[in-house]
């Protein structure tokens, strides 16, 4: 049994030097996991008594144990989950020591709720994983490893409980300490404590036992209340992600945020990651009085020396250590949702305070946890890790999540449900041209659009080839002109002459033309204009790709709809001619596949009304949106 | 230091408090604990303006309430908060805590909102006759939703720790409620890092806990090193109660409903939670100052709902009500 309990807290007031440590706990109910954690916390103190006298009933209605206090029922939280006699859901506790306060997360440890996990994981700055000295290692304690060392953490107990039931025996500590560190050496830790320990009977929890007197290390709480994590976001470059403007009257102009990394001084020069412009802090203000500085973590509020635009979203950054801004990067994801993540689904990102439209573009592979290999793979279902590429709608200021955890963790939001269907941690940026920052324009994009007194807009028209969409977009255009809006037309057949000579049909050549048509179309909307565009666009993904560069709102995909007998009777350039002679391949709607819009602004048939009647019908959806 | 002045009343007449409570102002630095739950908290409050169209702060006048409110101070300083306070009244709220809500909401100059449910009031409904559960139900659940409805809030900030209960432990810092305001335990959002999902469907609205990782001790070391004004009630001073099934209920005002042989007495008493004066237990207490409170909860062995009868009535109470749609 263990000496008599050595005082730990309260014997100093008021804490002043009182630190804090967040850490996840992993395991399953049989490993003992929240036996543990309700031993920790009973034996650190925070237990008060009428929470006993509780504990005390329901060890009686509802104990696993057959005699005593049953520890774990201090955790299971809701009346469902009680029954069953499972935790089915991340649960955090409290307690407190006179050196250290300490946030647990509580997370299962069936395989099915890795998302349980992240999520416990995510905010943690140390895990505990459990053993049964019994049983060794298992395969979830490995995936636990391996899910822990993917959201970053970097400090690790091996907690081998239930060394009681192996008559405190050494040699399988030993052997069981030497397996996970063979496993864990490519997994990026910088400190893995292995501890023998008995949670039932409090053997090395809160103080170490006479009954492992082989084992010379630390009780647990000893080691949580001194463990010193590192500080890698203090040490970072500075990061400011700007979450509120304040701006009580004129006089006030104050940036709100939390600093994501590193420190900010006064009269430090600061760059706009986003648009690259450059000023300088002024003041760092705080209800308490103006600091001098601010390192990670402190929530302030920032005055700058220039009158920039800066708003939600954007990014302050050390200028001489920028964060990537791009729209194109790869991302490791772990898949919170039912519904299944495949190229082409459109999502909402949130990273620090911006949130912008984002489209999956590929699926790159998937991690396989237990043996932390990486295969192809083309979709991540619930539960599932893997790698893979997107595509933002506007660029986005990021720093790799293993440099920098504040910047380079985002979330996925599905646009349909709205639920949390992804974590994701930024690899790196898919540009090409890498450390080419954005050059900050003095005329924006808003400036451009407001000479012309109109929201630039891009109306995507789709279809067969032959359906109408160079018909009614030329006479779309022309309406618009009458109506005083300044437009440029984009048709797939003229851009195939200059712009897009190098491509053919082939699938991957349709989707890089439909790319550019995209990025031009784009342009033409930063320059103020309403960009038409008369291309077939065969498929959904690239179509998505197209529509995601565009703030929500101002892309209107139109479905261009004919029958395919029609088309062919049509056939304007004689290409179904063509192809039926053999002369031809990847001809959209004989050999090539046409996915029709799965929600589409607009739909137009023009087997059934004029030309002039669906530009009509376009015109109004233009000028509904202002 | 405290200012409280406590009239002798003979029995069966109710206490009166004045003035109000602060700490001694204790500007040390906080802790790196405390400067750590300070910042996150800011940044909840924060993200809670700017995400949400029409936000609320839930402002029970209790001692989270004062927390949540000076963190709301500080995060928008210079500007005051940007949002209205609501406060749920039951008619049978301390008057000490009234006169408290009043001389604060005044004194920071923020728009006060109270709401409570008048109906059921006249119907004759009342900590005495009502059964306990139903009452709560009825005075707080229905009226907080009536009035989050009414005004159309789509945010409500509330203060609520996870340390309070079990079923707060596992609930999110930004809780989704679907219509009607109810809150599915099994079908919440997961929360990573700081990226709070924000999003809405019609008809549906959040409540945020900015102190969702506070403890009872956090709070009020915080209030002790930031001088955060309180509702006097939190201190031990002589008060008139009534000793009833092993609880002592103050006697607040005349509306006391006394059983044959039950007489007033004067005790040493505080309060750990604010709730309807006659359905909340005081415990005895020398803390008569903060400090004195801090260093009780040092000692005490006492998780701080024992004193609310409400809570008492069932053991999975909080969630079912939370459920309900309770704060």
């Amino acid at each position: 049994m263990p000496d008599a309990l050595v005082p730990a807290a309260n014997d100093a007031l008021p804490f002043s030097t009182r630190s804090e440590l967040r850490f996840l706990a992993c395991g399953s109910v049989d490993d003992g996991k929240s036996t543990l954690i309700g031993r920790l916390i009973a034996d650190a103190s925070g237990l008060f008594e009428d929470q006993i006298r509780a504990l005390k009933a329901d060890s009686r209605r509802f104990g696993t144990t057959d005699d005593g206090l049953d520890y774990a029922l201090l955790l299971d939280g809701l009346e469902a989950e009680r029954e069953q006699g499972i935790t089915i859901d991340v649960a955090y506790r409290f307690f407190s020591t006179a050196r250290r306060a300490f946030v647990v997360a509580d997370t299962p440890g069936h395989q099915q709720y890795t998302r349980n996990m992240a999520t416990g994981a995510s905010n943690a700055e140390l895990a505990i994983l459990l053993v049964d000295a019994r049983k060794g290692l298992l395969e979830q304690t490995r995936r636990h490893a391996a899910i822990v060392s993917l959201l970053g953490i970097r400090h690790v107990v091996l907690a081998v409980n239930k060394i009681d039931l192996v008559d405190f025996s050494e040699v399988r500590f030993r052997e069981i300490a030497a397996s996970f560190e063979a496993f864990a050496a490519p997994l990026d830790f910088h400190s893995v404590t292995p501890i023998p320990l008995s949670a039932r009977d409090g053997d090395n929890v809160a103080i170490r036992s006479q009954r492992t007197p082989w084992y010379p290390g630390p009780s647990l709480l000893a080691h949580l209340e001194t463990i010193e994590t590192d500080p890698e976001s203090a040490e970072a470059p500075m990061r400011f992600p700007v979450q509120w403007v304040n701006r009580p009257d004129a006089e006030f102009r104050g940036f709100a945020g939390t600093v994501a990394s590193g420190r900010v001084k006064v009269g430090d020069p600061v760059v706009i990651a986003g648009s690259g412009r450059m000023t300088e802090v002024v003041r760092i203000v705080t209800f308490d009085g103006d600091l001098q500085s601010a390192e990670a973590g402190r929530s302030v509020t920032l005055t700058l020396k220039d009158e920039v635009d800066v708003a939600r979203g954007d990014v302050l950054a050390d200028p001489r250590q920028r964060p990537t801004v791009t729209r194109r990067f790869a991302a490791d994801l772990v898949w919170l949702d039912e519904a299944t993540a495949v190229a082409g689904r459109r999502f909402l990102l949130k990273l620090g305070s911006t949130t912008v439209p984002v489209a999956l573009t590929r699926i790159v592979d998937t991690l396989d946890i237990d043996s932390l290999e990486r295969a192809p793979g083309e979709a991540l279902a619930l539960n599932a890790i893997g790698r893979v590429e997107i595509e933002a709608g506007a660029a986005v200021a990021f720093d790799p999540y293993d440099a920098n955890r504040g910047t380079g963790a985002f979330i996925l939001i599905d646009r349909a449900t709205l639920r949390t269907a992804a974590a994701g941690m930024v690899v790196e940026s898919l540009d090409a041209a890498r450390d080419v920052h954005r050059h900050a324009e003095t005329v924006t994009p808003a400036v451009r659009a407001s000479l012309k007194g109109q929201i630039p807009l891009v109306v995507w028209l789709t279809g067969l080839p032959g359906s109408g969409k160079s018909t009614v977009a030329n006479i779309v255009e022309r309406k618009l002109a009458a109506l005083g809006r300044h437009t440029m037309l984009l048709d797939g057949d003229n851009l195939r002459h200059g712009l897009n000579t190098d491509l053919g049909f082939d699938r991957a050549a349709r989707s890089e033309n439909v790319r550019r048509v995209g990025e031009m179309a784009k342009l033409m909307t930063e320059a103020g204009l309403i960009a038409i565009v008369a291309l077939v666009s065969p498929f959904q993904a690239d179509r998505t790709r197209a529509a995601a560069l565009m703030p929500e709102g101002q892309f209107l995909e139109i479905f261009v709809e004919a029958p395919i007998e029609l088309c062919r009777q049509r056939d304007p350039k004689g290409l179904y001619a063509k192809a039926e002679r053999g002369q031809l391949a990847n001809v959209t709607g004989l050999d090539q596949a046409y996915e029709r819009p799965e929600d589409p602004a607009l739909v137009v048939n023009t087997s059934e009304i004029s030309a002039e009647e669906a530009a009509d019908r376009i015109i109004a959806k233009i000028i509904h949106l202002g | 230091m405290s200012a409280r002045v406590l009239v002798a009343r003979a029995a069966h007449e109710p206490n009166v408090e004045t003035n109000v409570a602060t700490a001694t102002a204790d500007r040390a630095r906080l802790s790196p604990h405390l400067q750590r739950l300070e910042d996150e908290a800011i940044h909840i409050l924060r993200e809670v303006v700017a995400e949400f169209r029409k936000p609320v702060m839930l402002y029970s006048v209790g001692k989270d309430s004062s927390v949540m409110l000076h963190l709301a101070r500080k995060a928008f300083h210079p500007a005051p908060p940007p949002f209205p306070l609501l406060h749920i009244a039951t008619g049978w709220d301390f008057r000490a805590l009234l006169e408290h809500r009043d001389r604060t909401a005044r004194q920071y100059g923020l728009e006060l909102l109270v709401h409570g449910n008048a109906e059921a009031a006249s119907a004759g409904v009342n900590p005495f006759d009502t059964e306990t559960g139903e009452y709560s139900r009825l005075m707080l659940t229905e009226a907080l939703k009536s009035a989050l409805d009414h005004h159309g809030f789509d945010a409500a900030l509330g203060g609520g720790r996870r340390d309070e209960e079990k079923s707060r432990a596992k609930e999110r810092i930004f809780s989704h409620r679907s219509a009607d305001h109810v809150w599915d335990p099994r079908n919440q959002r997961p929360e990573l890092w700081r990226l709070f999902n924000t999003r809405l469907a019609s008809g549906d609205s959040m409540r945020v806990f900015p102190l969702s990782n506070w403890t009872e001790l956090d709070v009020w070391t915080y209030i002790q090193a930031e001088a955060i004004p309180i509702v006097p009630l939190y201190l031990a001073a002589e008060r008139w109660v009534v000793e009833r099934d092993g609880a002592l209920i103050a006697v607040d005002d005349e509306r006391m409903r006394f059983l044959p042989e039950e007489k007033t007495v004067k005790r040493q008493v505080r309060f750990r939670t604010l709730g309807c004066w006659p359905l909340t237990a005081a415990i005895e207490s020398k803390a008569s100052d903060v400090t004195g409170v801090v260093a009780e909860l040092l000692d005490t062995r006492s998780s701080e709902r024992q004193g609310r009868l409400v809570d008492a009535a069932l053991q999975a109470s909080m969630e079912r009500k939370k459920r309900e749609g309770y704060f």
